[in-house]
């Protein structure tokens, strides 16, 4: 019963299912799922004893990455990773974009802030990010206009609204986002919006994925693989871990008993030597993605190689927007003077964002480098693996 | 940043692609563009103001099984160390998920 969820409009009733009554049109065609069930403390205490067998079974250390910043934060506020057997390791992985966007592309949206004219839209926990000596935040402080924004569409308001502003909106994200950045571009140029473009910083999953399982330093037996990001890439993009680095992945949501039952399953996966992409998150998630999503960010970007922190440059992992829609693009319409790149001293986030390194295991961390004082963008950013480790008390 | 948050379609205009969901009680304007197919009354999950997927019950009621399997087939299922790996018909991972 693996219908993607686009059919369902066409067919009130999913296959399986389906009755010889006549479909109600006035009838809503989906129930509301159940989420109680997802935070169930007698199923999530069953995981964890299964998980506590599983491991014992398992005969060896495992050690499983989360590679989503929500998937962190979900693992922080549970304290899930103070009740793990001791053989099992949750290790946080490259998942918050805000953390792996390159100084040097921070420092460029700085320097398009600068602009006489400039209006600079974007994600909340952009704007805080240290780059290598402001930030979007002292930019505003300094008389810039810095907007936060919820929605890139409301960049595009901002843009209707201020004609004589050049409305700028700096894009990060993965798969996730995208496509709506991608559509937002569309929509300027159906409403023909001359002073709307896009500083685009947005990168993709699978090679961050490539370099973790490449990176000699950190050992990953099992990914617990990002939930929205999969929303719309489905799970052909992950097949490559199975089947060239024998290591299984497994896609899963944000509740409690969603997080255990992925672990369960990938250590249930690596004690008897399997290793398959698998979804355990099937109402949020279709085995082929949201294709209608993937076609905008096709039509609109180009994959190009990028820089992350921590990774380095990984070939083909950003999107830049396409030649075709080169007036929106504010990397190509804007010449600014970009100051030379400069790492914060002592921040290991880079190591932190490959696993190698437990957030609390960095001599900054809680002394030099707090929420309300961040060194690294790990510890600015909500999803950041240090601001979880700080914020849930974790250790590792 | 990757949230999404579940809620319900409430009014749909089909032709600006803009839907009115309501999300844990509050209602939002979203845009349907990636959901064509949506319908008043189909639960989205919705990011960054974009629905992105609609959500079922059905399948919710997949994980919910999954997580039984998970839970009480373990002691039976899993080989002690050093045996061999569970034959290809093991019955819990290939009925869900991957085509």
């Amino acid at each position: 019963m693996n219908a993607p969820a686009s059919t369902a409009a066409e067919e009130p009733l999913a296959p399986g299912t389906a009755s010889a009554s006549a479909p109600d049109p006035s009838a809503a065609p989906h129930a509301a799922p159940d989420l109680a069930a997802f935070r169930d403390p007698v199923r999530a205490r069953e995981l964890i004893a299964a998980i506590n067998r599983t491991v014992e079974a398992a005969g060896r250390p495992i050690n499983l990455m989360e590679v989503c910043g929500t998937h962190t934060v979900s693992i922080g506020r549970y304290g899930f990773r103070s009740v793990m057997p001791d053989g099992l390791k949750l290790l946080s992985g490259p998942g918050c974009p805000v953390c792996v966007t390159a100084n040097a592309d921070i420092d460029h949206a700085i320097a398009l802030a600068r602009m006489d004219g400039a209006l600079i839209a974007t994600f909340g926990d952009m704007v805080r990010v240290p780059g290598s000596t402001s930030s979007l935040a002292a930019e505003k402080a300094a008389g810039r206009d810095v907007r936060i924004v919820y929605s890139p569409l409301d960049a595009l308001d901002l843009a209707a609204e201020n004609p004589e502003r050049q409305v700028i909106f700096m894009g990060v994200g993965f798969e996730t986002t995208t496509p709506a950045i991608a559509a937002c571009i569309l929509e300027a140029e159906a409403r023909g919006l001359q002073n709307f473009s896009v500083f685009s910083a947005h990168k993709m999953t699978p090679p961050a994925l490539k370099a973790i399982a490449d990176d000699p330093e950190t050992r990953i037996d099992g990914f617990i693989l990002p939930g929205h990001v999969s929303t719309i890439t489905g799970l052909a993009p992950y097949r490559f871990l199975a089947e060239q680095y024998r290591t299984p992945g497994v896609v899963t949501g944000f509740e409690p008993v969603d997080i255990l039952a992925s672990v369960e399953w990938l250590c249930r996966m690596v004690a008897r030597g399997e290793a398959r992409i698998e979804n355990a998150y099937q109402r949020g998630v279709a085995a082929d993605g949201n294709p209608v999503a993937r076609a905008l960010v096709e039509q609109v970007f180009e994959p190009v190689d990028a820089v992350w922190r921590g990774l380095g440059t990984l070939p083909q992992s950003g999107l830049a927007i396409r030649s075709a829609f080169a007036r929106f693009d504010a990397r190509t319409r804007f010449e600014v003077p970009v100051e030379p790149t400069r790492e914060p001293a002592g921040c290991r986030c880079g190591d932190v964002l490959r696993g190698a390194l437990a957030p609390n295991r960095c001599p900054l961390f809680g002394r030099a480098c707090t929420p309300e004082h961040p060194v690294g963008p790990c510890m600015v950013s909500t999803e950041g693996s240090c601001a979880a480790y700080f914020r849930y008390r974790e250790e590792a | 940043m990757c949230l999404a948050v579940p809620g319900k379609i409430t009014a749909l205009d089909a032709d600006a692609a803009t839907a009115t969901v309501n999300m844990l009680g509050v209602e939002q304007r979203a845009s349907t563009r990636l959901i064509p197919t949506a319908q008043v009354g189909d639960y989205v999950l919705v990011h960054a103001g974009f629905g992105i997927q609609i959500v079922s019950a059905e399948e919710a009621e997949e994980t919910l099984k999954l997580v039984a399997d998970l839970t009480e087939l373990v002691e039976d299922e899993l080989p002690v160390a050093d045996s061999d790996p569970a034959p290809a018909s093991d019955p819990e991972p290939a009925a869900t998920g991957a085509r």
